[in-house]
């Protein structure tokens, strides 16, 4: 596992654990969604645009001693965020310790992230509360990748995930999902159109609202093909046309992505989302995550520009097969 | 016959004035959008080979690297330029690094290594653009590499760091869109015969309709440590009217692959019996 793989799932981990103290409760239920009337834009349509961020303190899926609890009371999420604070304090203290190496997470103004009110146990909605298991046949394509890949993960670039080589980060999808840190979109609206673009990793979709059909079932795109229109207040996208390789949870190139944005307030989207995919799950399954108008700009990422780690990597493995070979001899 | 006299009249009021006053009236006025500017919604791509070289050309050889493999696919397409008065007003040295950069194309353009090309680079690549007009911000997305930028509509803003696509500044003169541009990476190449550029780069965009389908484009460039004086370049771009246009993806990261990480790839020989 790579430096900057670990590196990133520490960082996840440790806003997930310490850093995002949940936001005060408030009704951040479906039925807050129907009564409040969004603006709209010059040409007569809601208006979502904005930056917001989509950070969330809310886990994936349901930890599994919450059972059917799919929302918090009022007094556990007063508990909860007292247990956060007291948590990021005692974080606060141990950082003082010279021998603890760690992200300097002011500098990137990882501890000042915005999120917004939920009192959800889970992004997974539903008595569930998680993913379904995978199919019988999911489980065999991905073990066979996984075989195939066995022993061969530094032979060259193509070996590497996809988010290490810059082609996409996991939480691009769609489903669009909370990366851990520069958690930030913005939306632009033009007629007939939507534009969303996430920091990470600086990629746009533009889904055209003209009810056109979707691309030509031979044609595959990383982030598949998004065609969206309006019901009532709710910007609904239907995404299809994935490859092969994008995979969403273990997905196949048959996800159907369908994405729900609402307007919940002045700051305030919420996002939905159900996935289906006969090939990897006996059922649809849906997640929602709400997003908060943060007032910065979307700052560029790039990705490929910037990616000393992949040749490193690949150098380092080259170095070490090069050192055991002189050492055999 | 009452046409004829208004057009008679019109020209004789053209006539008197001055010759600046006749170049700066409106040929075209664009279709206004919803909140009344004018509408520069759509898909767009120039139709010329400056992405090739901004200065006039012949068609020329491929770079050597791919002679033998490519053959005529990878030769210099012709143009006639688009650089307004001559040839590009190069420092000394700065001219110097133009050579170089042209002598090691196929190495170090970073269009070969999937970069984002900058401004005004990403407007003339072979590949569409989208813009995607609001009243605050209007948003320029590249089909290539997937670049983009938001241009802010708004009070102008400062860079909050240098980017490759650099930070944009946008108002309304006219029929125009004007957009300055400031805050670009160095890295950035001009085009493919290694036309460059310092990080003092500022670039002044002008973006006029021109008909209903096409839009006048130009860029001034000033950059004192690179040019002797701003200089100009402008072309036509046009509008794509095909019924199904929209932008595709263009993730080039994985065809740039092999160029970046191709030598880093295990060799069967490091792998044989000791």
């Amino acid at each position: 596992m790579s430096h900057r793989v670990v590196a990133s799932m520490f960082l996840a981990a440790l806003i997930a654990a310490a850093l995002l103290v949940p936001a005060p409760l408030a009704a951040q239920t479906a039925n807050a969604v129907k009564t409040w009337t969004p603006p709209k834009t010059a040409d007569g349509v809601p208006d979502l645009q904005g930056v917001y961020s989509n950070a969330t303190a809310v886990p994936f899926e349901r930890p599994r001693n919450l059972g059917a609890k799919e929302f918090y009371t009022e007094e556990e999420m007063a508990e909860r965020t007292k247990a956060a604070a007291a948590a990021a304090a005692a974080r606060a203290n141990a950082e003082a310790d010279p021998n603890i190496v760690h992200y300097d997470l002011g500098q990137f103004g990882l501890n000042q992230r915005v999120t917004a009110a939920t009192n959800r146990t889970s992004q997974i909605v539903g008595a569930e509360g998680t993913m379904p298991p995978l199919l019988p046949a999911a489980q065999a394509r991905v073990a066979a990748k996984q075989a195939a890949a066995r022993g061969h993960n530094f032979d060259d670039a193509q070996h590497r995930g996809l988010s290490e080589r810059c082609i996409m980060w996991g939480n691009e999808g769609p489903p669009m999902l909370s990366p851990g840190y520069n958690s930030d979109l913005q939306i632009v609206q033009g007629p007939g159109y939507v534009a969303i673009l996430q920091e990470m990793i600086h990629d746009t979709r533009v889904v055209p609202t003209d009810g056109s059909a979707h691309m030509p079932s031979n044609v595959r795109l990383w982030m598949g093909d998004s065609r969206g229109h309006w019901e009532g207040n709710t910007l609904v996208v239907d995404t299809t046309n994935f490859t092969d390789q994008t995979a969403f949870r273990n997905s196949s190139k048959d996800l159907h992505v369908i994405e729900k944005f609402t307007r919940t307030g002045d700051n305030t989207v919420l996002y939905q989302f159900t996935v289906e995919d006969p090939s990897t799950w006996a059922k649809p399954w849906s997640a929602e995550v709400s997003w908060e108008k943060i007032n910065n700009p979307i700052y560029e990422y790039a990705c490929q520009e910037g990616n000393y780690g992949l040749a490193n990597i690949l150098s380092g493995a080259r170095a070490d097969e090069k050192k055991a070979s002189e050492g055999g001899q | 016959m009452r046409n004829s006299f208004n057009s008679l009249l019109v020209a004789a009021l053209f006539a008197a004035l001055p010759a600046a006053a006749q170049q700066a009236a409106p040929a075209y006025r664009a279709p206004r959008t919803a909140d009344g500017k004018p509408n520069l919604n759509g898909i767009w791509q120039a139709m010329n080979n400056a992405n090739w070289d901004l200065e006039g050309h012949a068609a020329g050889m491929p770079p050597k690297e791919v002679w033998g493999i490519l053959g005529a696919e990878f030769a210099t397409p012709p143009d006639l330029g688009v650089v307004e008065g001559g040839p590009i007003p190069y420092l000394p040295a700065a001219l110097e690094k133009k050579k170089q950069n042209f002598a090691s194309r196929v190495k170090n353009d970073p269009e070969v290594k999937c970069y984002m090309p900058g401004v005004p680079r990403a407007n003339y690549m072979p590949y569409p653009f989208q813009i995607v007009q609001s009243t605050q911000n209007i948003m320029f997305v590249y089909e290539y590499a997937g670049a983009v930028r938001v241009v802010n509509m708004g009070a102008p803003t400062k860079a909050p760091a240098d980017s490759w696509m650099g930070w944009s500044n946008g108002k309304w003169d006219g029929e125009s869109l004007v957009i300055d541009v400031t805050s670009q990476m160095e890295d950035t190449w001009l085009d493919r015969a290694g036309d460059h550029h310092s990080d003092a780069l500022h670039v002044t965009e002008r973006f006029t309709p021109r008909s209903a389908d096409t839009l006048m484009y130009e860029a001034t460039i000033e950059d004192p440590k690179t040019f002797s004086r701003p200089w100009k370049i402008s072309m036509p771009l046009y509008r794509h009217v095909e019924k199904n246009a929209q932008l595709m993806e263009f993730k080039c990261v994985e065809f740039a692959e092999e160029v970046l990480y191709g030598h880093l790839r295990k060799q069967p020989a490091n792998t044989g019996k000791q």
